[in-house]
């Protein structure tokens, strides 16, 4: 798969073709930004929070396997059956096992990135089973047969006109409709069969807690909960990064999840699951897929602490004007950037350099993950590693033979000038990219290196 | 080795060294907590009633009595409005219930949500499958933010909890906030002020 | 005290009056200002884009050409902030300064002598906003504060506009720019209209890289907006 993919400086193209389309969706993002910023203003220990909460998760990855034991402990004391999956491919296995030692064929799935990043939905639809996304905006994007492009507003690159066309194919609703109350309601009408007839439901998971053994999931919608309340069988997925030590730190990161992710002081619910109700089978499955690898990687690690806000893509300018399909990943955006090529460096080699390390991801994470940071050791990791492309090694090697030699910088300097002013077309062409858009910046008659010499410094003064 | 102790070798020898946890502060709160909640609770499309009593509440119900079908509730004082005995085999039978009056524990005054558990419960489906929410509360039970309320919870044995802020919404189609996404598309919290401290 | 001044590679070839700009202006503060001649880059355009371990030659070189003076001070807030995180000197990295920033917080000027009398858009690059902290970013919930705005405040005549995002990155970002082309320009075009949009005749900035990207957008566009390094702002009249 990876050497076929388009890289995101290809996908970011293709979507930057259509201008007005990009700033709809800059602006919707940008929006969601200021919505967090008008919320974090209000919470007069926002910054303590944030530190807070860093802290919490720092401590937890440094004891995670003692944590990871305590919590399985008093999750089966709560009757709750819990399967260790290593990978996605096992992740998969262990939930159509259960669904089949169910005689299940179908069911419905609230919002799980974890289930994406292992690609449980076409994994099981190859098994003959029927998945339902639940949440609005996944229910959207699988009638669309695309993936995600965000992982708290999935379907933010659509518009409502697209999404009244697929409802009308899909639902039967009326063509050119597109009221997002009448489709939201046209959505609730269909997935309510659903909810009432489904006898499994598989829910991702925010929070699981290692004091207690339950685990919190968080949404506006009731569709976790939906699904959960009705069915015979609730499959709880989640990362085994997920866990906090103690039940009243969530405390601390309910104050900041939603308002980071959406401005929201708190999401509509946030159901703490403990125990299966009476008759009710309840699986939880932890997932390492590569988090344990990460977890080795000093400079990487802190990546882990991530609490899947999404504000760091909300902030991102490279994000907002390339949206999320742009890095053809389950994950998209800084966060995605970092996460990525721990999955695959091949194939995600290209994802750290989509950024212009401006920081502004960092300063939004409610965790404090150094994100920025982290894409400039990923890019110094995948050059080591061989990612880079030939030339790009060539034209860098060049750069530094150059830049270390000061008669030859000097030399390029002048010859650079020389071609600029006197034959500006074997520079201002098609060939080169920074003309595409750009003027290239006027030659000046001399460098600064060159006036100094003739002037020796001296200030217009003397 | 099975992937558990795969998973949990390879985290062991993984793990960076430890660090210890931070404390968490509880900031103070700065205007009073009926005022908080109910300005949070309006932005959030809930509707706050105060209360004097289960009688006044009985009243604002009756005069809404033609909006709703089947009215249920958990509050053996609302029996002469809604169904206080309620029997049912299994959870879907509660699709039909337009109105479902239920009680909390407590109130958060930073996100107005409440809190509550499987024990005031028939069934944990009830405040998400009903297409109207009332929520019970004493004004006494109210605390400043998530850090008093996990205090208040402390170590609970419940199966199941859920803090419920305002109705179930979506913001997915373009942004724009719809309310009634799954769960019920209103919620009312009538709040029980006896005026008596 | 004796001021080595650092002179980002692509100012010295391609905007020398930003350069000649702060050296003025530094002698005027009353500092005795050396520019080594032999000095190339700070090694930052490779370091970005993942070949950190061919920067030795120029690493070396900085040192070599710097290490004698009581401050290094550059025009360039993402030169200084590469070589305050990167240089394998710690002394260097304790000494240098971005010219903003050495302005208000070393030799702590009140006042300037200087008249500009325009409408100017201020453009927070990045690095020496986000990384030099030289002024507060918007995602954090701490007190306000800008050396740049302090500095601004000071030049007679100079209308500073508001904007409508403060502190969005301008799309530069090194060999981004012509890696990323499209995001890129689309990044620059966006300051640019909202510049435009609130009046500016000059966007300013204390990163000529960043100013470079919206001149070329600018030129491109046949806009009547032009670009001016905060160095020549403040040493204007």
């Amino acid at each position: 798969m990876s050497s076929n993919h388009k890289d995101h400086a290809a996908l970011a193209g293709q979507f930057n073709k259509d201008e007005d389309r990009v700033d709809w969706h800059d602006q919707t993002l940008w929006w969601v930004r200021q919505k967090r910023d008008k919320a974090a203003h209000q919470v007069t220990d926002w910054e303590v929070l944030r530190e807070t909460a860093s802290g919490i998760k720092n401590n937890t990855l440094s004891r995670l396997s003692e944590y990871l034991l305590q919590f399985e402990e008093q999750a089966i004391r709560n009757g709750v059956i819990v399967h260790w999956a290593a990978d996605a491919r096992e992740h998969n296995e262990i939930v159509t096992t259960l669904l089949k030692k169910n005689k299940v064929d179908r069911i419905v799935k609230s919002k799980s990135m974890l289930t994406e990043e292992c690609h449980l939905n076409d994994h099981l639809e190859q098994q003959g089973i029927e998945v339902i996304d639940t949440d609005l905006g996944e229910r959207i994007v699988q009638l669309a047969g695309e993936p995600p492009s965000h992982i708290v507003l999935p379907c933010i690159h659509k518009k409502k006109e697209e999404i009244g066309d697929l409802f009308h194919e899909h639902l039967g609703t009326p063509e050119g409709n597109a009221d997002p109350q009448f489709l939201t309601r046209a959505a609730r009408l269909h997935l309510r069969e659903k909810f009432l007839t489904r006898k499994i439901a598989i829910t991702g998971v925010n929070f699981a807690i290692a004091e207690t053994g339950e685990f919190v999931v968080c949404t506006n919608e009731g569709n976790a909960d939906m699904g959960a309340h009705l069915a015979d069988v609730h499959i709880a997925c989640m990362g085994i990064e997920k866990i906090i030590p103690e039940r009243r730190h969530l405390g601390v990161f309910l104050r900041l999840l939603a308002r980071s992710a959406t401005g929201q002081p708190i999401t509509t619910y946030s159901s703490h699951f403990r125990s299966p109700r009476k008759g009710q089978e309840m699986h939880l499955v932890l997932v390492d897929n590569g988090r344990s690898v990460q977890l080795g990687r000093e400079a990487f690690r802190n990546s882990l602490k991530c609490i899947r806000c999404g504000a760091c893509m909300n902030t991102c300018p490279v994000y907002r004007k390339s949206g999320g399909h742009s890095y053809h990943t389950a994950i998209a955006g800084p966060i995605g950037a970092i996460l990525a090529p721990n999955l695959d460096m091949k194939q995600y080699a290209d994802l750290p350099f989509a950024s212009t390390l401006c920081g502004s991801c960092s300063n939004v994470c409610p965790v404090k993950i150094d994100i920025h940071d982290q894409l400039y050791k990923w890019r110094q990791v995948i050059v080591q590693e061989g990612n880079a492309p030939a030339a790009k090694k060539a034209s860098m090697q060049a750069m530094n033979w150059v830049l270390s030699h000061p008669s030859v910088y000097h030399a390029a300097g002048k010859a650079g000038r020389w071609v600029l002013k006197n034959t500006p077309f074997a520079v201002n062409n098609r060939l080169n990219p920074w003309y595409k858009q750009r003027e290239m910046p006027e030659p000046p008659k001399e460098s600064f290196g060159e006036w100094y010499k003739k002037n020796k410094g001296r200030s217009k003064n003397e | 080795m099975n992937s558990r102790e795969k998973i949990l070798a390879a985290v062991k020898n993984s793990q960076p060294p430890l660090m210890e946890l931070p404390p968490v502060h509880v900031p103070p709160m700065e205007s009073s907590l009926l005022e908080k909640f109910s300005s949070v609770l309006a932005s959030i499309g809930g509707t706050l009633f105060v209360v004097r009593d289960f009688a006044a509440i009985g009243k604002i119900l009756e005069e809404r009595a033609g909006e709703f079908k089947r009215i249920v509730s958990t509050c053996p004082e609302l029996s002469a409005v809604a169904e206080t005995d309620i029997r049912y085999n299994a959870p879907q039978e509660f699709a039909d219930i337009d109105l479902a009056i239920i009680r909390a524990h407590f109130g958060v005054a930073e996100n107005a949500a409440v809190w509550v558990t499987e024990d005031l419960l028939p069934e944990r489906a009830l405040p998400f499958i009903c297409e109207h929410l009332a929520v019970v509360l004493h004004r006494k039970d109210l605390v400043a933010t998530m850090h008093e309320a996990y205090e208040r919870i402390g170590s609970a044995d419940y199966g199941f909890g859920v803090f419920i802020a305002g109705p179930s919404k979506t913001a997915d189609i373009e942004q724009s906030l719809v309310l009634g996404a799954h769960g019920p598309g209103t919620m009312m919290i009538f709040l029980l002020d006896s005026g008596s401290y | 005290m004796k001021v080595g001044l650092f002179i980002p590679c692509y100012i010295d070839q391609f905007y020398p009056q930003v350069a000649i700009a702060t050296l003025q202006l530094l002698e005027r503060a009353g500092c005795e200002v050396v520019y080594p001649p032999n000095q190339t880059c700070c090694g930052q355009p490779m370091a970005n884009s993942g070949f950190e371990h061919l920067t030795k030659g120029c690493n070396d070189l900085f040192i070599e050409n710097f290490h004698e003076f009581d401050y290094i001070v550059s025009p360039s807030g993402s030169c200084v902030l590469h070589i305050k995180d990167h240089s394998p000197s710690i002394p260097v990295r304790n000494k240098i300064y971005e010219l903003v920033e050495f302005l208000t917080d070393v030799l702590k000027i009140e006042k300037l002598d200087a008249s500009f009398p325009h409408k100017v858009g201020l453009h927070q690059s990045c690095h020496g906003q986000r990384g030099l902290k030289l002024s507060q970013m918007t995602e954090l919930m701490d007190p306000a504060f800008s050396k740049p705005e302090k500095l601004l405040s000071m030049v007679k005549g100079l209308e500073l506009i508001e904007l409508s995002r403060k502190d969005e990155c301008c799309g530069f970002g090194g060999t981004f720019c012509v890696a990323e082309e499209a995001v890129s320009v689309k990044m620059g075009k966006d300051r640019v209209t909202d510049h435009t949009l609130h009046g500016a005749e000059y966007i300013t900035a204390a990163d000529m890289s960043c100013l470079m990207h919206l001149e070329g957008i600018l030129q491109r566009q046949k806009s009547p907006l032009k670009v001016i390094h905060i160095a020549e702002i403040l040493n204007a009249g």
